[in-house]
């Protein structure tokens, strides 16, 4: 298995992507989809005051299959720490893997880290082999969108 | 030994009911020898999710195509694909996948371009089969991988188009299978699906529009052919000893209509453009047409 690898600026990835892409670079394609598939059962449920509001999520238009995520801060500015809420179907696992991703590695984490994230991160985890480049772009979709709620309501 | 065809009456009035099985068919015929039961889905995990007992996965971006040339696999990589398979030139091979079957009728027109005798769709696809609560399973198919699957020369001419055909074939039955909104220009790509954006919105001068959808019901089957009919025939005004080509965005949809047309109608020659909108509305020198109307053959 080849080490999981540094972004293309040299700099290593994000502490909290780096134990994941150690996770998927550890295993062979196969085992790869099987731990996407575990992300994806383990994507948490929207809490109830979400669940009765869909209206209060966004939409994640570069996804395949729909995808609504939320985002929470507690304080303002780089040190507000950041909560992130997903809602999709489980007929797009994919996509539901991708949002697990997000939320182990950037719920909980101060605004900061999460906006300073690169955005090549998701090419990084080595599921473009397994999952296809086209495919990963819906996670790309959903960082991008991710970091600019969370600097409007930070106050960035 | 092939497998026999699904003698169901709700197939007979097709033109070609042995391209479809239904899920009675399939239920019944499971475990038969020489026959492999493929799926080939949008989401790439889905299949991980649980499956048809027995079903191998297909997945068009990992498998059907190449890696390097903006193409479909050679010869060589799909004999390979289908020895892993366990399939062999005689096999019978029965397709099903999400979303009313696009990805699978888009496997299917690749096995197709390798002359693939038989290979059918499942009518309704995965949502049918689920909904009427047959057994889906996690465990993974023992596959017994064959030898020896030809390497055949792929043969694209007589199902699938160039750009260079489309251009000359403007003018001729032309049916573009997206949405309106990406008909018309309003947008570049289909709602929720942006990822593969052009720079232009539009159509191809002289498409005609059916989204794809019409074909299907509600539960992912196919439409009765009357109604079939009513939409190509008497709608549009083809002519099924006529030439057709059918395009979306990438090739996926438009293999669903092109399924229609060959098979359930059918037509006699039709092709898909696989370059589609993604090529075409972004292709120099090439032009297009905006707003509902078809438009005019281009005078240069």
């Amino acid at each position: 298995m080849s080490p999981a690898p540094t972004n293309p600026a040299g700099d290593a990835l994000p502490e909290a992507f780096a134990e994941i892409a150690d996770d998927f670079h550890a295993l062979g394609p196969k085992d790869r989809l099987q731990l996407l598939l575990e992300f994806s059962r383990s994507l948490p449920e929207l809490p109830e005051r979400y669940a009765e509001h869909p209206e209060l999520l966004e939409p994640v238009p570069e996804c395949q299959s729909p995808i609504f995520l939320l985002t929470e801060v507690e304080g303002t500015g780089r040190e507000a720490t950041a909560h992130l809420f997903f809602s999709a179907p489980p007929e797009a696992p994919t996509t539901r893997g991708f949002a697990a991703i997000l939320a182990e590695a950037l719920d909980g984490r101060t605004v900061g880290e999460v906006v300073d994230t690169p955005d090549a991160v998701t090419t990084q985890l080595g599921l473009a082999e397994v999952v296809s480049p086209l495919r990963l772009n819906g996670m790309a979709g959903m960082l991008a969108r991710i970091k600019r709620q969370l600097s409007e309501k930070a106050g960035l | 030994m092939p497998v026999p065809h699904d003698p169901s009456p709700a197939l007979q009035d097709y033109a070609h009911p042995e391209k479809l099985v239904t899920t009675d068919w399939l239920a019944e015929h499971l475990g038969e020898p020489g026959l492999v039961v493929v799926e080939s889905d949008e989401d790439v995990l889905l299949y991980e999710t649980g499956h048809i007992p027995g079903a191998i996965k297909v997945d068009w971006h990992l498998d059907l195509n190449d890696p390097v040339t903006r193409d479909y696999v050679d010869g060589e990589g799909f004999a390979q694909l289908m020895d892993a398979s366990g399939i062999t030139r005689d096999t019978t091979v029965v397709v099903y996948g999400d979303k009313s079957n696009w990805w699978a009728a888009y496997a299917l027109w690749v096995f197709e371009l390798f002359g693939h005798a038989d290979v059918r769709l499942l009518d309704g696809g995965r949502a049918a089969w689920e909904a009427e609560g047959r057994p889906m399973t996690t465990d993974a198919p023992e596959v017994a991988a064959t030898s020896g699957y030809p390497v055949i020369e792929r043969d694209d001419a007589p199902i699938r188009a160039f750009r260079e055909d489309v251009q000359a074939f403007l003018g001729g039955q032309l049916v573009d299978v997206r949405s309106p909104q990406e008909y018309s220009g309003e947008r570049t790509h289909m709602p929720d699906y942006p990822q593969e954006g052009t720079i232009r919105g539009g159509h191809i001068p002289t498409a005609r529009s059916v989204p794809w959808a019409r074909a299907a019901q509600e539960d992912g089957r196919f439409k009765p052919r009357a109604e079939l009919e009513a939409i190509y025939l008497d709608e549009l005004g083809f002519d099924a000893a006529a030439p057709v080509i059918a395009y979306c965005r990438i090739g996926e949809r438009s293999s669903h209509t092109w399924f229609v047309l060959r098979y359930l109608l059918g037509f006699e020659n039709v092709r898909n453009y696989d370059g589609s909108w993604t090529e075409w509305g972004n292709a120099v020198r090439t032009p297009i047409a905006i707003g509902t109307e078809p438009g005019e053959v281009p005078t240069r």
